[in-house]
């Protein structure tokens, strides 16, 4: 048995302090009723994560476990009084088939990077393959509220941003394994995954220099609308980064201007905490990632990135703000990845109690718990959507293997877009017009 | 605006004033008649730019000493229309605007102030501010907004205020502007075109001097040109406009404000081809931008002397145009390169290189490259003088290339 939606009273804004993740958007960005020392993750003045700091509800709660609010529900406070609208509210956030397409896409998310990982031990893949383990949340929650049409820009950690765009996971694995069959035939990699279909726009490899680029196409949409007139863009952009990204000079200077021309983006910090082996509270003057948005001038929230329901939610309002052309949301999702930095990475810095606590707090458990418990799913129907998962991802692998890779000819061929580019040659034709560019074997 | 050149290094005798009635030395008829500003980018040459005037020697420049050129059709059209080189750019870029709503304007101070050396003057009155648009100081980021725009269908041209600020953008043009088209499978193409001065000015210091184009030639996937003319100025800002590629645009501060007269009719030059400036059999001398008014200068004392230089404004930076060039070495076999990149890794490096390369056994001398020093551009005029290739040393190095 399902809820409907209209079972109870349509979802609003929490108020702030009681899902105390979340900053009431819709109250003046500049004003923030949070209130308290700023011990975010323990105080900034300890390198050691706090584990257990005093539990203010003003603070950004991050410890308490983001199936408290379903827990509260399950322990049978669902009463339709108003004193309990909170936990009504809490119910109402998804269908079954909303929950159902948000657990599909969490466990591809896992599943895939878990192949991944098998595949680089197996030498499929080389190189530097960062993984997604643990954040499937904030990719979830964000992009499976995305129009085809609205752009999606990434890092290095970019798989699972890929996948839940819709780019196919046979197109990022074969991407993976250097086959001319991937999404950029083979020319890009783990971190350069691009998709001009489904409008993802990179996978980048440098931390921050994908920001600006997605400030650009944020302002192609604001172009669009106000210059070539086009009613119907209001195509958003969401731009993915780390915590350490938060110190580099491009994310300042594009909270600039996206606040000043009011552009329809939506910056997404993934805190993990962690930027390889250099702790967040390490490098940063003021943790609180989110407090930087409103000193430019846009909504800073915060948000549990381990709930992929509270991500949405945030998510929600940040898009429909954007889509309105009310301008940018910085949102800070805290969240934790599971596994190192890269395939590559020992990952000997990290507190194996930090690892533990967060690992209580996987979202594809918690989801999975929440939809049981409140009846949006049974056992059967997620397992037989992981059963799915792994009939899909097999198959990615098989493509991926059996797929060619690519030829010689293929070198030199996207350098340029006009391949005139590569000049006039020594006999006056252009260079590109020589049989030899094509065979790839041509000296330009 | 300071009026004219800005260029005429201050250690000369006249060196307060921009004057050039106040020049005495040269006696050359056509010196006196020549209007201030008048270059004519066929190979008549005024000599107005006198840089090196001021030097003890005195280069005899009476002579017409042009051959009468057919390969140029800069000036061909007789009814065109005068103006100067940043107009040419204007009137290039409005014209592209015109065309296709996609093309914006993006840079510091290009709207509003119309640009600091004014070749965006009055477009954000007509098209409006959101697509001539002032940015922040951000040069990095708005250089990556504007690839983002361009890999979402718009085509910006994103203004360095000076050339040198375009460092601070070099993560993006590197990485991004030349290589996503590529790392993305062609998927997505990057038609912006990057442009802005550069180029030793007068007395601007050492970081406003800068030539980027020897750091920018190594990146894949950009094609960089560089005007002299305002013919080839709005020629090869149209091309840049419709090409697909990202194109860097070298301009030169001190060119701004060349006068010439152009077509009315349109017209779009290749980018990839290099311009004949002057036919000729002794020598070959490739050279752009600034440098090839300094050749001309030393051209004409050449021809005083008796040779016959060929002189070819390379005009595409990367790629170049080996045909072009080829034909001429074949033709002279004898190779002078004049720029004004540093000796380290400029333009003339990589030219000489590929010209090697591909013409080795045409050659009759080693390939003589006249490049600046490798030193940061001094203020003082003197210095200043000194570290770029001035028309006295290029007389020099052609009369030994052609002993």
């Amino acid at each position: 048995m399902s809820f409907s939606a209209t079972n109870f009273a349509q979802p609003r804004p929490v108020p702030v302090g009681i899902r105390s993740n979340e900053k009431s958007l819709s109250s003046d960005p500049f004003r923030f009723r949070f209130r308290g020392s700023p011990s975010f993750l323990g105080s900034p003045h300890s390198l050691r994560f706090n584990p257990t700091p005093p539990l203010k509800l003003a603070i950004p709660h991050s410890r308490r476990s983001p199936a408290a609010a379903v827990t509260d529900v399950s322990n049978g406070k669902m009463v339709k009084s108003s004193a309990n609208m909170l936990f009504g509210f809490v119910l109402q956030l998804i269908t079954k088939e909303e929950g159902l397409e948000l657990y599909e896409d969490m466990i591809l998310g896992r599943f895939f990077e878990d192949m991944c990982a098998q595949m680089y031990y197996r030498g499929k893949m080389f190189g530097f393959v960062h993984l997604y383990n643990g954040q499937e949340a904030v990719s979830t929650g964000f992009i499976k509220l995305l129009k085809k049409e609205d752009t999606v820009v990434s890092t290095y950690r970019d798989h699972v941003h890929a996948l839940s765009k819709g780019v196919p996971a046979r197109a990022v694995m074969s991407e993976l394994f250097g086959k001319a069959t991937g999404c950029c035939r083979g020319q890009g990699g783990s971190m350069h995954m691009f998709s001009k279909e489904h409008n993802l726009i990179g996978g980048f490899a440098f931390i921050g220099e994908g920001i600006p680029v997605a400030t650009g196409a944020a302002f192609s949409s604001k172009y669009r609308r106000e210059v070539l007139k086009e009613a119907s863009a209001d195509h958003v952009t969401l731009a993915f980064f780390g915590d350490g990204t938060c110190n580099n000079g491009q994310f300042y200077e594009c909270l600039n201007m996206a606040a000043l021309w009011k552009l329809p983006i939506i910056f997404v910090v993934e805190n993990n905490l962690w930027a390889i082996g250099m702790s967040h509270l390490r490098a940063t003057s003021d943790p609180e990632i989110w407090k930087k948005g409103p000193a430019f001038g846009m909504a800073g929230v915060h948000v549990d990135g381990m709930d992929v329901l509270k991500v949405r939610e945030v998510a929600k309002e940040a898009i429909e703000r954007a889509r309105r052309g009310d301008g940018p949301t910085l949102v800070e999702c805290e969240t934790y990845r599971f596994r190192g930095h890269s395939l590559a990475d020992p990952d000997e810095l990290r507190d194996p109690a930090e690892k533990a606590r967060y690992a209580a707090r996987d979202p594809i458990s918690a989801l999975k718990k929440y939809m049981i418990e409140n009846k949006l799913a049974n056992e059967q129907e997620l397992k037989s959507i992981e059963k799915k998962i792994d009939e899909v991802l097999d198959d990615a692998v098989e493509y991926s293997d059996e797929s060619p890779l690519p030829p010689r000819s293929q070198l030199l061929e996207n350098v340029f877009a006009d391949p005139k580019g590569f000049g006039i040659g020594p006999d006056g034709k252009y260079r590109c017009e020589d049989p030899k560019f094509t065979q790839g074997t041509a000296h330009v | 605006m300071a009026t004219l050149f800005q260029g005429l290094p201050s250690s000369t005798a006249f060196s307060s004033s921009n004057k050039f009635n106040h020049v005495p030395a040269p006696t050359s008829f056509s010196e006196r008649k020549s209007s201030i500003v008048t270059v004519r980018s066929d190979a008549r040459w005024s000599p107005v730019l006198n840089y090196a005037t001021h030097k003890p020697q005195r280069l005899i420049t009476n002579a017409v000493a042009t051959k009468a050129d057919s390969s140029l059709a800069s000036t061909s059209s007789k009814p065109g229309h005068e103006l100067l080189l940043f107009e040419a750019l204007r009137e290039g870029l409005e014209e592209e605007m015109e065309r296709d709503p996609c093309v914006c304007v993006m840079g510091e101070d290009v709207g509003h102030y119309g640009g600091s050396y004014k070749v965006t003057k009055g477009l954000a009155t007509k098209f409006g501010d959101l697509r001539v648009l002032d940015t922040p100081i951000a040069e990095n980021s708005f250089t990556g907004m504007g690839i983002g725009a361009a890999m979402t269908g718009l085509r910006p041209i994103i203004e360095g205020m000076n050339m040198g600020f375009l460092l601070l953008a070099f993560n993006q043009i590197s990485n991004n502007c030349g290589m996503l088209h590529y790392t993305s499978g062609g998927q997505f193409k990057i038609p912006v075109v990057i442009r802005g001065p550069g180029g030793v000015g007068r007395q601007l210091g050492a970081e406003h001097s800068q030539r980027l184009e020897s750091y920018f030639q190594s990146i894949p996937g950009i094609q960089m040109v560089a005007c002299s003319t305002p013919y080839n100025a709005k020629g090869l800002m149209k091309a840049a406009i419709r090409s697909e590629n990202p194109v860097i645009l070298f301009e030169h501060v001190l060119l701004y404000n060349l006068k010439d007269r152009i077509p009315d009719e349109e017209y779009v030059l290749s980018l990839e081809e290099a311009e004949m400036v002057r036919p000729g059999e002794h020598v070959t001398i490739l050279t752009y931008s600034r440098m090839r008014y300094h050749v001309m200068q030393a051209a004409k004392t050449l021809v005083n002397k008796g040779y016959d230089p060929e002189v070819i404004d390379i005009r595409s930076l990367k790629p170049f145009d080996l045909h072009t060039i080829g034909k001429s070495v074949k033709k002279t076999h004898r190779v002078l390169i004049v720029e004004e990149c540093m000796r380290t890794g400029g333009i003339g490096a990589s030219l000489t290189a590929a010209i090697t390369e591909n013409f080795n056994d045409d050659l009759d001398a080693p390939i003589v490259c006249l490049s600046s020093q490798d030193v940061p551009t001094p203020y003082a005029g003197t210095l200043e003088e000194w570290t770029v290739v001035q028309p006295a040393q290029i007389v020099t190095a052609v009369e030994q290339l052609c002993q």
